[in-house]
C-alpha cells in the first residue's frame, strides 16, 4: 500500500514536470518588460528631437505624421520589439475583440502589447501596485479608483506628453475634465478615455410595442401616462432588477444620476459627486422619491420585492415572452448581450432616450466607461497611450460591436450596428454629458454604501433618511 | 463593524458547531455502514468545488422568481409547493439570511471534517470496539464512552481548525452577496476596505482582531501541548 | 430459548442497520441534491435554466394549450366577462379559471390584444438536453466578430486545456512539498525535546489565523525584488508558506496520537530520530499524510486570489479557477456556461480524492501495535 503511494506521488511528479516543461515552451510571464530591456532608450526624448521621419518605413504605405513624437518614431520602428503591459478588467468577449482592436497597431509598430484581464481586477492592481509590480497601463472602469493612484503620486500625467491643445482636439471638453484629478502636487491629466458606454436608454420590445399602439415618450409625464396605459391594459410596465452579486444596487444609482441631471443643474450634479452637496441635500432626497414612485408594484414587473432580487442581466428576459410581460427597460447599450439568443436589433427591441423631466436642464446624456492611466514612463508605452487618443484604435472594435468612441476623429460609419450608431448619435447631440456618478466618487461611497443604500432602501430595510445620512457618514474624512 | 462582528459570531455558533457536529455523525454512521465509500464521497464532493462553482450551485437552490412565474429555485419551489410566498432568502429577514449562506459553508467543510474523523474512527482498535459490544454496551453508549475519548485529540485539532476557518470566511460571503443585506463579515469587511477603499491601517488592525478572537482556541491547544512528554 | 435471543439480536442488528443506513442516506440526499440539480442544468440550454426548474426532466404535470381564440371585441373587459361558459373579471382570467372537467381557461397579454388559451393539465417532461455547455467551455466560445466591411469572422476563446496544465503544474508540487517539510516539522513537535517548542507551537497556530488577502502584499512585494513574481516557483512557495501551518498543525495531531510504546521500544533499541521517523512514523501516517494530500490539493486546485498575484492572469498561464471566472463573459452574462465549467474543474480533485481514499482503512495501525 505504501509503494503505491510513492507510485502515486512519483507520477504525479512526473506530469508536473512534464507540464512545467510544456509551460517552459512559452516561457511564463517572468520577464516584466523592465527585465528584458536593459538599455531602454531615454525615456525623457525631448519631442523636437525626436523629429519625425514619416516615410522612413517604406512598407508602411504613406504614413501621416500623427503630430506626436512617440506615435511616430513607433510607426516608424523606433520600438520594434519591445513589451507593453496592460491589465484590467476586459475578459472573454472583450479581451477578444481588445486584441483584435489593436493587431493592426502591434503590427505596424512591433510593439507588443500584453493585456492582463482579470474579475478580480480591483484587488490585483491594487497588490500589484503597492507592491511596485505595476503594470505599463492600467484600464480603469470606474475612475475614483484610478484617483486614489493618482493621489499617491503613482500615475503619469499625460500632459507631460500630450498638448493640451491636441487632447482638445480629440475630445470633448466634459472627457478631459473627468480626466483631471488631483496628483501628488496639483491637478494632472490622469489618464484617457479609451472607450465608453452611454446609460440613458429605454429598451422596448418593438414588435409587440408596434402592435399595442405605444407611441415614444418624450416627457417624463408622458413616459408616466405610458406606464399608466400599460397598467390599464393589464400589465407592467417596468422591468427592474438590481442584483449583481457584490455590487448589488448599481443599476439604481445609475438612475438616481439620470433623475438627478434631469431635475437638477448640472453644478450640483458635480458638487454631489465631489461630495460637496450631501445626499441628505433636498435635491437627492428629490431624485430619490422621483424613482420611489416610479418603483412601485404597480408599475415593476414582479413588485417591488423583485427589484433588489433579480439579477441585473435577467431583468429584461421577461420583456420578449410572448406577449411581453414588462414593456421597459432602461439600461447601459452593453445589456443587448444579456438578451435572449435570436432577437434582432431594429425588430424584436428598439430604444429611445429617458425623456427629461425639467425642460430648463435640457436633454443630459449619462455615460460610463474605460480610462487609461499610465504607471510607467517609458517612450514605448508613451507611444502606446498616444495611439489610444485616436478613434481608429477603437475602429474594429466599433464594427464588432461593444463599445463607443468618445475620440472626436472616430466616424459614425464605424459602427458595426444601428443601434449603437443610434446611441453614439444622440450622445453626439446630447446637451450635456456627465459620467456615472457613483463612479467619479471615491470607493467608500460610489462603490460602497451608494450602492448597499439603494439596496437597502428598495428591499424595504431602512427608509429614505437614515439611508440618506448613512452614505454621507460614510464620505471618507 | 460591529455587524460584521455580530456575523461572524453567528458563522462560528452555527457554522462551525454544525460542520463539526455533521462530519462527526457522518464519519460514525458510514463507519458502521456497507455504503460507506460512496457516501463518504458523496458528502466530500462540495469540497472539489470551486467557490464559483459553488456559488451557481446555491443559487440554484436560493434563486427567486416572481410569484407568476415557476420558480427555478429548488427551495422556493418546495417552498411554493406547501403554500408559500416566493422568499428572496439571502436578502430579507436579516439578520437570519445569514443562516443561509452559513448552510453553504457547512455544506462544503463537513466533508473535510468528516474525512479526518473518519480516519481517526479507522485509528481505533477494532478489538476494542468489540469488546464493548461483547459486554452488552449499546451503541449509543459505544460512542460516548469510548469513541469519543479516543479520538478526542482529533476533535480538538478538527474544531480547532474549523473555527479559525470559519473566522477567515470570506469566499462565500463574496460570491453570495458580497456584503450586502447585511451579511458582510470581518474578511470581507477587510477585503473592501484595503483593495477598494485603500484603507491600509486597516488590514493590519483586522489581523489583530482575528489573533484577539482566536486566543481561547490558543490556550486550549497549548494546554494540550503543554501536557504531552516527549523524548 | 437460544434460538430465540439469537433471533431477537438478529432483529435488532436489522434494525440499526436500517437506522444507520437510513439516516446516512438522508444526510447524503440532502447534501448532494444542490450539485445534482446544477449537473442536470450544465446540459440544459440557457433558456430552459432561466424559464423552469431542473427537476422539470422528471415527468411531472403542466397546463398545456390545447385550443387558442380571440377574444370577442365587445367584451366588457373592465367588467366581469363571460368566457367559454366561465364568469370573471381580466385579473381571474389572467391567472387562469378551472373548468370541473380539468381544463383552465387562461388570458394571455394584455386587455386589449390578449388572446385565449384553453389548457389541459398532461403529462410531460423537458427532455431537450444538450452538450453545447460543454462543448463551449472545452473548445472555447467562439466569438463572431464583424469587420469594417460587415465580414464576420470566427474567432475561438481560450479553451480549458491549457488551463487544466497550469493548474497541475501548480497543485502538485504545491501539494507535495508542504507535506515534506510539514511531516517532519510534526514529528519535531509531538517527540523531540528542545528549547523554544512551545513558543514555536504556538507560532504555529497563530498564523493558521492570518487571513490569506492580508499577506498578498508583502508577498508580492518581495516577488518583485527577488525577480520571482511571473514565475510557477513563486506560486509553489506562497502554496506551501500558506499550507504549512495547517499542514504542521494537523500532522502533528496524527503522529503525536501514535502510540507511546513502539517508539519507546525503537530508543531502546538504539534507533536515530531520522531512523525513527522514516521507518516507523511516516509508514504509519500514511492515512494522515493521504488526507491532507487531499486538502491541500483541493485548496490549491480551487485557489484564486495567490495565483492571480503570484503569477498572473495572462492566457499562457492562466489557472483553471480564472478560466471558470471568466466564462461568465465580459459582463456576466453566460453564467450559464458555469454549470459546465464547475463540473469539468471538479473530475481532477475527485480522482484524486477516489485514489487516496484508498488509504483510510481500519487495522493500519492494529497491525504494528500490540493492544
Amino acid at each position: 500500500m505504501r509503494k503505491s503511494l510513492w507510485l502515486l506521488i512519483a507520477l504525479m511528479l512526473v506530469v508536473t514536470m512534464v507540464a512545467t516543461a510544456c509551460g517552459g515552451a512559452q516561457p511564463p510571464a517572468t520577464e516584466q518588460p523592465q527585465a528584458t530591456q536593459p538599455a531602454a532608450p531615454e525615456p525623457t526624448k525631448a519631442p523636437e528631437q525626436a523629429a519625425p521621419e514619416p516615410t522612413k518605413a517604406p512598407e508602411q504605405p504613406a504614413m501621416e505624421s500623427t503630430g506626436l513624437a512617440e506615435l511616430d518614431a513607433a510607426y516608424a520602428g523606433d520600438y520594434a520589439g519591445t513589451v507593453v503591459s496592460m491589465a484590467g478588467p476586459f475578459t472573454d468577449e472583450d479581451a477578444v475583440k481588445f486584441n483584435d482592436s489593436v493587431a493592426a497597431f502591434e503590427e505596424a509598430t512591433g510593439i507588443d502589447i500584453q493585456y492582463e484581464g482579470s474579475k478580480e481586477f480591483e484587488a490585483s492592481i491594487s497588490i500589484r501596485v503597492d507592491a511596485g509590480d505595476a503594470p505599463d497601463i492600467v484600464d480603469f472602469p470606474q475612475p475614483g479608483l484610478l484617483g486614489n493612484f493618482a493621489k499617491q503620486g503613482q500615475v503619469v500625467d499625460v500632459r507631460s506628453f500630450m498638448s493640451g491643445d491636441y487632447l482638445q482636439g480629440q475630445y470633448l471638453q466634459s472627457w478631459l475634465d473627468m480626466g483631471t484629478m488631483q496628483g501628488a502636487d496639483g491637478p494632472i491629466m490622469a489618464g484617457i478615455w479609451a472607450r465608453f458606454n452611454a446609460k440613458s436608454q429605454v429598451w422596448y420590445p418593438k414588435k409587440a410595442w408596434d402592435e399595442a399602439g405605444y407611441q415614444i415618450p418624450q416627457t417624463w409625464d408622458e413616459m408616466l401616462a405610458l406606464s399608466d396605459q400599460i397598467v390599464s391594459d393589464g400589465d407592467t410596465p417596468w422591468c427592474v432588477g438590481i442584483e449583481s452579486g457584490a455590487a448589488t444596487g448599481w443599476p439604481a444609482t445609475d438612475w438616481i444620476e439620470e433623475i438627478m441631471l434631469r431635475t437638477t443643474s448640472l453644478e450640483n450634479y458635480d458638487k454631489w459627486t465631489r461630495g460637496e452637496l450631501p445626499f441628505d441635500s433636498p435635491e437627492v432626497k428629490n431624485a430619490l422619491q422621483i424613482l420611489s414612485n416610479l418603483w412601485t408594484d404597480k408599475y415593476v414587473y414582479g413588485g417591488q420585492a423583485a427589484i433588489v432580487t433579480t439579477f441585473f442581466g435577467d431583468a429584461p428576459t421577461p420583456m420578449f415572452e410572448n406577449p411581453p410581460k414588462c414593456w421597459l427597460h432602461k439600461q447601459g447599450n452593453f445589456i443587448t448581450s444579456f438578451f435572449p439568443a435570436g432577437v434582432e436589433p431594429g425588430v424584436d427591441y428598439d430604444f429611445f432616450y429617458l425623456p427629461p423631466i425639467d425642460p430648463q436642464y435640457g436633454k443630459p446624456y449619462l455615460v460610463a466607461g474605460d480610462i487609461y492611466a499610465m504607471f510607467n514612463d517609458r517612450p514605448e508605452v508613451r507611444a502606446t497611450m498616444e495611439y489610444f487618443t485616436k478613434g481608429e484604435s477603437l475602429k474594429s472594435w466599433l464594427a464588432a460591436g461593444g463599445a463607443l468612441a468618445p475620440q472626436k476623429d472616430a466616424s459614425l460609419d464605424w459602427y458595426g450596428d444601428d443601434i449603437e450608431r443610434g446611441v453614439a448619435n444622440l450622445v453626439s447631440q446630447a446637451t450635456s454629458v456627465r459620467f456615472d456618478g457613483s463612479d467619479l466618487m471615491p470607493g467608500e461611497v460610489g462603490a460602497g454604501s451608494f450602492w448597499k443604500g439603494m439596496t437597502d432602501y428598495f428591499s424595504g430595510n431602512a427608509d429614505m433618511d437614515t439611508v440618506l445620512k448613512e452614505i454621507d457618514a460614510s464620505w471618507p474624512q | 463593524m460591529q455587524e460584521a462582528v455580530r456575523n461572524n459570531v453567528l458563522w462560528i455558533v452555527f457554522g462551525a458547531t454544525l460542520s463539526v457536529v455533521f462530519g462527526l455523525l457522518i464519519a460514525v454512521l458510514a463507519d458502521r455502514s456497507r455504503f460507506e465509500n460512496i457516501a463518504k464521497s458523496l458528502i466530500f464532493l462540495p469540497m472539489a468545488i470551486s467557490m464559483v462553482g459553488a456559488g451557481v450551485i446555491w443559487n440554484f437552490v436560493y434563486e427567486i422568481k416572481d410569484a407568476a412565474s415557476p420558480q427555478i429555485g429548488l427551495l422556493n419551489a418546495l417552498w411554493v409547493a406547501v403554500g408559500g410566498q416566493p422568499q428572496a432568502w439571502t436578502a430579507q429577514l436579516q439578520p437570519w439570511n445569514n443562516l443561509f449562506l452559513i448552510v453553504i459553508l457547512i455544506w462544503l467543510q463537513t466533508g473535510y471534517a468528516m474525512v479526518l474523523f473518519s480516519a481517526a474512527i479507522k485509528g481505533i482498535p477494532g478489538e476494542l470496539l468489540e469488546a464493548a459490544r461483547v459486554d452488552g454496551a449499546t451503541e449509543v453508549q459505544t460512542f460516548f464512552k469510548i469513541m469519543i475519548p479516543y479520538i478526542m485529540g482529533t476533535i480538538v485539532t478538527v474544531s480547532t481548525t474549523i473555527i479559525i476557518f470559519t473566522l477567515k470566511i470570506f469566499d462565500v460571503v463574496q460570491v453570495m452577496t458580497g456584503g450586502q443585506f447585511g451579511t458582510h463579515v470581518i474578511a470581507t469587511q477587510f477585503y473592501r476596505q484595503y483593495f477598494t477603499n485603500r484603507n491600509f491601517g486597516y488590514g493590519s488592525a483586522i489581523a489583530i482582531v482575528l489573533l484577539i478572537a482566536v486566543i481561547p482556541v490558543m490556550v486550549y491547544n497549548l494546554k494540550q501541548f503543554g501536557e504531552r512528554r516527549a523524548f | 430459548m437460544a434460538a430465540n435471543s439469537a433471533n431477537s439480536k438478529q432483529r435488532q442488528k436489522l434494525i440499526s442497520d436500517i437506522i444507520i443506513n437510513g439516516a446516512l442516506f438522508l444526510l447524503v440526499f440532502v447534501w448532494t441534491v444542490p450539485t445534482f440539480g446544477v449537473l442536470v442544468s450544465s446540459f440544459r440550454t440557457r433558456f430552459d435554466i432561466q424559464t423552469s426548474g431542473w427537476w422539470s426532466i422528471l415527468p411531472h404535470r403542466e397546463w398545456m394549450k390545447v385550443n387558442e381564440f380571440k377574444p370577442d371585441k365587445d367584451l366588457d373587459r373592465d367588467g366581469v366577462m363571460t368566457i367559454k361558459g366561465l364568469q370573471g373579471t381580466f385579473k381571474e382570467f389572467r391567472k387562469g379559471i378551472e373548468t370541473p372537467d380539468g381544463t383552465r381557461v387562461t388570458w394571455i397579454g394584455n386587455k386589449r390584444l390578449g388572446r385565449i388559451e384553453v389548457q389541459e393539465r398532461r403529462w410531460t417532461m423537458r427532455t431537450d438536453l444538450t452538450l453545447e455547455n460543454y462543448t463551449n467551455v472545452l473548445s472555447g466560445k467562439k466569438y463572431a466578430l464583424k469587420d469594417a466591411a460587415g465580414n464576420e469572422k470566427i474567432v475561438r476563446g481560450d479553451n480549458f486545456w491549457g488551463a487544466i496544465l497550469n493548474s497541475l503544474t501548480v497543485a502538485v508540487p504545491a501539494t507535495v512539498i508542504p507535506i515534506m517539510i510539514a511531516a517532519f516539522a510534526a514529528y519535531g513537535f509531538a517527540w523531540m525535546n528542545f528549547p523554544g517548542r512551545k513558543i514555536l507551537f504556538v507560532i504555529v497556530v497563530a498564523a493558521l489565523v492570518v487571513p490569506v488577502q492580508i499577506e498578498l502584499v508583502p508577498i508580492l512585494r518581495d516577488y518583485v525584488k527577488l525577480d520571482l513574481n511571473g514565475t510557477f516557483l513563486a506560486v509553489w512557495l506562497a502554496h506551501t508558506g500558506f499550507g504549512l501551518p495547517l499542514a504542521t498543525y494537523l500532522l502533528y495531531n496524527y503522529i503525536s496520537g501514535l502510540p507511546r510504546d513502539i517508539l519507546e521500544s525503537a530508543f531502546i533499541d538504539g534507533a536515530s530520530h531520522f531512523t525513527i521517523f522514516t521507518r516507523l512514523i511516516l509508514p504509519l501516517s500514511v492515512p494522515a499524510l493521504a488526507s491532507f494530500a487531499i486538502f491541500q490539493f483541493l485548496w490549491t486546485w480551487n485557489d484564486y486570489l495567490v495565483a492571480l498575484v503570484s503569477i498572473g492572469s495572462k492566457p499562457d498561464v492562466q489557472v483553471l479557477t480564472m478560466r471558470l471566472a471568466e466564462i461568465v463573459g465580459s459582463r456576466g452574462s453566460d453564467w450559464h456556461l458555469l454549470t459546465a465549467g464547475a463540473f469539468i474543474s471538479m473530475i481532477l480533485p475527485l480522482a484524486v480524492f477516489f485514489s487516496l481514499q484508498r488509504f483510510f482503512v481500519r487495522g493500519m495501525l492494529a497491525g504494528s501495535v500490540k493492544g
